[in-house]
């Protein structure tokens, strides 16, 4: 029954749905957690992001064990975003093959540049990924002195660089658009979507796009633009 | 009125085709857009030269057969209107228009602006119909129908088969045809038994016939001279959640029912 529902191009589609949700909710997650960078230091000497990270660390570590619930959430996070990824190219090659020639003048009447970008941008965000993985958990790209578990001094000394600060904002970007016609599209795919909610969704994914964006380029450029303090660089808890 | 016109032309399915620039002087802004391709399908006799083929039954706008891309709007420029609806005051003078078939993998060109859109039939084929006995008319307010469901299954049932959603849609899918087909028959107690059955079999079918699916760009509905709305694709994603993952029941039940 599964196997049959997923054949069909609306299984895949609420497939994407689903794993765009959890993706999703990780995302507003991610950025209300950043937000911590503004917090300043505590009586200790310890930042609040520091402080923030070493919470997650330990979150439930009685019963998942040391760094337990963060393993568990890149799991399946990492699940979800394959399944996502995967499905996506799916039908992507479905897509593309249903036009067959092109025409000679296109005038598109509602399609966005959110709604046209939503693969190329998806691809542009996985890279992206990537890129930031290794660079702010796993530290080999960060050329900025990375220390395992110093959260904000690695933020801060990452932001210093232009290049660095371009790249994130840039990305930000796409997941905006990527958020927009993505939040609007689960509701429809989802089937959830009729006339009198359009209003509330369409709303609700301009908002969550927005708010994304802005609150993750907050933290870049406030370090950028040296509105944050620099790391106190003699306390701080290691790994 | 002047009119530059740029016209598809495509010897059959397997052959290159190319854009052909005719030049008309004295259009008048009150022939439909048939009326014009009229115009010059006679010059084009006149000449010796080979009509430019393109299909056209009711010109009223009810038998969905008039399918062409005008300057890269299905049907045209004007929102609601089938092209033989669509009349030449629409456009300016001295304008240059361009016009093209249907481009869809499931809609091969037959000639010129000519297309096969049987692969529309063979999605009703899977079950875009209503197959139970339902007897003979019922008396006045014995079945009775909610009006919204009524004016739901009324609006799904506008469509006309043209297949602008098709050619619109930026991946060729038929999501809005099978949609508005299933919703104007499940809303109605006639349609209901057979519903579940009928929505497995004829997403398949579209699947099936190398139509894309659907993105959310919308440009369906915009294109649709029946103005549908992709309310109805929601609701066939929403239907099709349900009979897919959900036991089978109304069909027994309502089988049972009868
Ligand atoms: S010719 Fe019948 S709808 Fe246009």
């Amino acid at each position: 029954m599964l196997i049959k529902f997923y054949s069909s191009t609306i299984g895949k589609k609420v497939v994407v749905a689903l794993t765009g949700i959890v993706l999703l909710l990780f995302v507003i997650g991610h950025m209300a957690g950043n937000l911590k960078a503004f917090g300043g230091y505590d009586d200790k000497g310890v930042h609040k992001l520091d402080s923030y990270a070493i919470f997650l660390r330990d979150f439930a570590s009685d019963v998942l064990g040391h760094s337990g619930f963060l393993w568990t959430m890149r799991a399946v996070l990492l699940v979800c975003l394959l399944v996502h990824v995967f499905t996506v190219i799916q039908l992507q090659r479905i897509n593309s093959s249903g036009r067959g020639s092109r025409y000679a003048v296109v005038n598109p009447s509602s399609a966005t540049v959110a709604s046209r970008t939503m693969f190329i941008g998806g691809l542009v965000l996985l890279a992206y990924t990537v890129y930031h993985i290794l660079h702010m958990t796993v530290g080999v790209v960060h050329f900025g002195g990375f220390v395992e578990g110093r959260v904000y001094a690695n933020v801060y000394r990452a932001f210093t660089l232009s290049y660095v600060t371009f790249i994130y904002v840039a990305a930000m970007g796409f997941l905006g658009l990527h958020t927009y016609h993505g939040v609007w599209s689960l509701f429809q795919t989802l089937g959830l979507n009729t006339p009198d909610r359009h209003f509330v969704f369409i709303n609700l994914a301009r908002l969550l796009a927005v708010v994304l964006f802005f609150g993750f380029i907050s933290v870049p450029l406030a370090v950028y633009f040296n509105l944050l303090p620099p790391p106190n660089v003699a306390a701080g808890v290691a790994g | 009125m002047k009119i530059t016109l740029n016209v598809w032309r495509q010897r059959d399915a397997s052959s290159e085709g190319s854009f052909e620039t005719h030049q008309l002087d004295d259009v008048s802004p009150d022939m439909s857009f048939l009326e014009m391709l009229d115009v010059l399908n006679r010059r084009l006799e006149a000449e010796g030269k080979v009509p430019v083929a393109f299909e056209s039954d009711c010109r009223e706008g009810i038998c969905g057969v008039c399918s062409l891309m005008i300057s890269g709007q299905a049907h045209g420029p004007e929102s609601g209107t089938t092209t033989c609806q669509l009349h030449m005051r629409s456009f300016k003078d001295g304008d240059t228009i361009f016009v093209e078939p249907w481009r869809a993998k499931a809609f091969p060109v037959i000639r010129d602006l000519v297309t096969d859109r049987s692969s529309l039939d063979r999605v009703i084929q899977c079950g875009g119909y209503v197959s139970v006995n339902t007897g003979s008319v019922p008396e006045a307010n014995s079945v009775q129908v909610a009006k919204e469901n009524a004016d739901k299954a009324m609006d799904a049932a506008a469509c006309i088969g043209c297949g602008a959603c098709v050619a619109a849609c930026p991946n060729g899918s038929a999501m809005l045809f099978t949609a508005a087909k299933l919703a104007h028959l499940s809303l109605l107690p006639q349609g209901k038994p057979e519903h579940e059955r009928r929505i497995k079999r004829m997403v398949e079918g579209m699947d099936a016939q190398g139509f894309g699916a659907c993105t959310n760009h919308g440009e369906c509905q915009e294109a649709c001279p029946k103005l549908i709305s992709i309310e109805f694709i929601a609701k066939m994603n929403r239907d099709y959640i349900k009979a897919s993952l959900l036991p089978e029941h109304t069909s027994s039940e309502l089988l049972k029912a009868q």
